[in-house]
């Protein structure tokens, strides 16, 4: 925090010396100032220790702390990634009820309705494949975080272990070394695994910002009806016209039952009647003028 | 020589292999101050596929610290920068 511009201006005045004196670069990589910067950023934590056998302690204490945040981490990406599952399993539904709709609407003739039907549904299509990115995004970071999670308990472990053999075998002084030794290493996991945290709560964030926008939808039902009339609007049209269908249904079916009784009855009441009715079945428009 | 990949962890490499990952690593240098995102994305999995090959895991509970530190890989190039210039973005 406090050394890094210092830290790159010196970077930078060695880098140019260097190339004055028309020498090699000493810090010409991304690798090589990035394992200087980690390496500094453990140095300086170790000098402000007097006794750098209190460090051991301390930065035990603060890599628990950190593996509990690796833990709460892994638990907060994985509520997210559930949250996701049931926002798909719901927009799924959606999808396949409008691709229902689509058909019933063009077996009953309305190929406007259906056409209405597979354009909310293509919409939809859209927030599912988003959904899904995002879904495998979040999938990555809670096996990263869960690997990370493993390394750093490893470490943590082999940290403890050692700490206490330093903290009994050897003297201030003769500590120093070896108490460098571990605490770099552990220091620099330290460094990785905080990043890795921030990233993934970044990305956590970002896409439950998004969930929440999904949930509100879903729960307004403006999903079943983008266009904001009225609530499924479809669906109401498709049973207007399927009610219809079966009425005329079951008069034909009736008629039929009669037709089939004595034809001296059919023939009575075909006389009497109406002679166009044989050729009635099927048309729908005609009944709804009716 | 112990070489960490941000976010895998760390791998031993002889240090015969220096002299090859050093010329990759000057080069993601050169395309980070030029801000050639297409051009680090390469090199960054190029050096990183070189490390993975050459390399061997390191143990979990290792308490050794690196010599050479790769970033993450699906780092961006905005992230490298910062990581480069200002090391308090590294948490701890």
């Amino acid at each position: 925090m406090d050394a890094g511009p210092v830290l790159w201006v010196l970077l930078q005045s060695l880098e140019l010396e260097s190339v004055r004196r028309g020498r090699a670069k000493p810090m010409s990589g991304v690798m090589k100032r990035m394992g200087m910067i980690f390496r500094a950023k453990a140095n300086k934590a170790l000098d402000r220790a007097e006794d750098p056998r209190e460090t051991l302690d301390y930065s035990y204490q603060k890599q628990l702390e950190l593996l509990q945040k690796v833990r709460r981490g892994v638990a907060d990406v994985a509520t997210s990634r559930k949250r996701l599952e049931l926002q798909l399993n719901q927009l799924q539904s959606q999808s396949s009820k409008l691709e229902d709709q689509g058909r019933k609407a063009l077996a009953l003739g309305r190929e406007d309705l259906a056409r209405e039907a597979l354009s909310r549904r293509a919409a939809l299509q859209q927030q599912v494949t988003d959904l899904e990115t995002q879904h495998t995004t979040l999938q990555g970071e809670e096996e990263k975080l869960t690997l990370a999670a493993q390394r750093l308990q490893a470490k943590v472990d082999a940290f403890r272990t050692k700490k206490e053999t330093i903290k009994a075998t050897y003297t201030a002084a003769q500590a120093q070394t070896r108490i460098g030794e571990a605490f770099s290493g552990i220091s620099e996991e330290m460094g990785d695994v905080g990043l890795a945290i921030q990233r993934a709560e970044d990305k956590t964030q970002q896409l439950q910002a998004r969930a929440g926008a999904i949930d509100e939808l879903l729960a307004s039902g403006a999903l079943d009806d983008p266009t904001g009339m009225a609530k499924d609007d479809i669906q109401a049209e498709l049973e207007r016209l399927s009610g219809g269908t079966d009425v005329e249904l079951e008069l034909q079916r009736m008629k039929a039952e009669l037709a089939g009784g004595t034809s001296a009855q059919q023939q009575a009441i075909e006389g009497g009647t109406d002679k166009a009715q044989p050729q009635q079945p099927q048309d729908t428009p005609r009944f709804d003028k009716q | 020589m112990i070489v960490r990949i941000m976010g895998e962890g760390q791998v031993r490499l002889a240090d015969g292999h220096l002299t090859e990952l050093n010329k990759l690593d000057d080069v993601l240098l050169t395309e980070v101050q030029n801000g050639d995102g297409p051009a680090f994305r390469q090199t960054l999995q190029a050096l990183l596929a070189k490390v993975r090959e050459l390399g061997e895991p390191l143990p979990d509970d290792s308490l050794e610290p690196s010599e050479l530190i790769l970033p993450s890989p699906d780092a961006t190039l905005e992230e490298v920068r910062d990581l480069l210039s200002d090391d308090g973005l590294i948490p701890g």
